[in-house]
């Protein structure tokens, strides 16, 4: 039930890994303690499953509307999610800022570290030994196969996600939005253009 | 936890070792030199973690800036393209 592999899903018989046992074991004893129930648990895995990635949408939203909000987020990620209410637990975070120099992408070479508290469970191709062995060797290549052709002059930053903290890219505001409300604004910031691999549309795009 | 011993802005060489076990430095940046751009704090050691061990004292982590140039020697693209990697001070030594 735990366990969302690509391959359970496909009903390939494998045997319980070390950590699935021990996952089965945990849960079933806090369920025959009464601590939990099963229901609490499959309610989790469903909310974590649902969780998209409208969470990181407000803070880039937030930031685009607050200059002063920006420059708390870019301080301190993690304090900055907390004032919005966003409950992170143990993620540190480190926002990026794109500006008209610099370009800001995101990539765990060695697994698929991601800010699932924020943008939600990562997608496929972000666990895929093509995007995390690429992006790091030509990130330029990677980022026009996503439609993302950046001048040379604009210098693209490539961050490997490989310890304890967590990325996110904020993108810069679309040209043409200066009247729209912040909800309006969060709106246009899809999840791609918080790893980095995509612009947020404006109305003139 | 143990001391910090590099600041933003110093030198540093990737350790160009190949132990076995749960490693967080990718090999492509062993080797690589680059320069500090901030420290993350201290976190218990993921080398030890990995091995039921408590990873302490916490060793000190930085974010590391390499040029591309210097990672990949044939890389193409803008000269100002960088390259940012999170590496446990016990990785690191001053180039």
């Amino acid at each position: 039930m735990a366990n969302d592999s690509a391959k359970e899903d496909q009903g390939t018989y494998q045997p319980l890994s070390y950590f699935q046992l021990m996952e089965v074991s945990l849960r079933e004893l806090l369920v025959e303690k009464g601590i939990i129930t099963e229901e609490q648990v499959a309610q989790e895995v469903e909310a974590m499953r649902k969780r998209g990635y409208e969470r990181g949408s407000r803070v880039v939203a937030r930031a685009w509307v607050d200059p002063e909000y920006k420059k708390r987020l870019l301080a301190s990620g993690t304090r900055a999610c907390e004032e919005l209410g966003l409950d992170i637990p143990a993620l540190k975070l480190l926002v990026v800022e794109n500006t008209p120099e610099v370009h800001n992408a995101v990539v765990c070479t060695l697994c698929s570290c991601y800010p699932r508290m924020l943008l939600g469970i990562p997608p496929e191709w972000y666990k895929s030994r093509n995007y995390r062995s690429r992006m790091v060797r030509e990130p330029r290549a990677v980022l026009a196969e996503f439609g993302v052709n950046l001048p040379d002059q604009v210098a693209i930053r490539v961050h490997d996600s490989t310890a304890d903290m967590r990325y996110l890219v904020l993108p810069m505001r679309p040209q043409g939005t200066e009247s729209w409300s912040e909800e309006r604004l969060a709106s246009l910031v899809n999840r791609d253009s918080m790893i980095g691999v995509a612009l947020p549309k404006g109305p003139g795009d | 936890m143990a001391d910090a011993q590099f600041r933003p802005g110093d030198r540093v060489r990737v350790i160009k070792a190949y132990p076995l076990g749960h490693i967080r430095t990718p090999f492509y940046i062993r080797g690589k030199c680059g320069t500090i751009e901030r420290y993350c704090g201290a976190f218990a050691n993921p080398e030890e973690l990995a091995q039921m061990r408590d990873g302490l004292p916490a060793q000190p982590l930085y974010r590391v800036r390499f040029d591309q140039k210097d990672v990949w020697p044939d890389y193409r693209g803008g000269p100002k393209d960088v390259l940012e990697v999170e590496i446990y001070q016990h990785w690191l030594e001053p180039a």
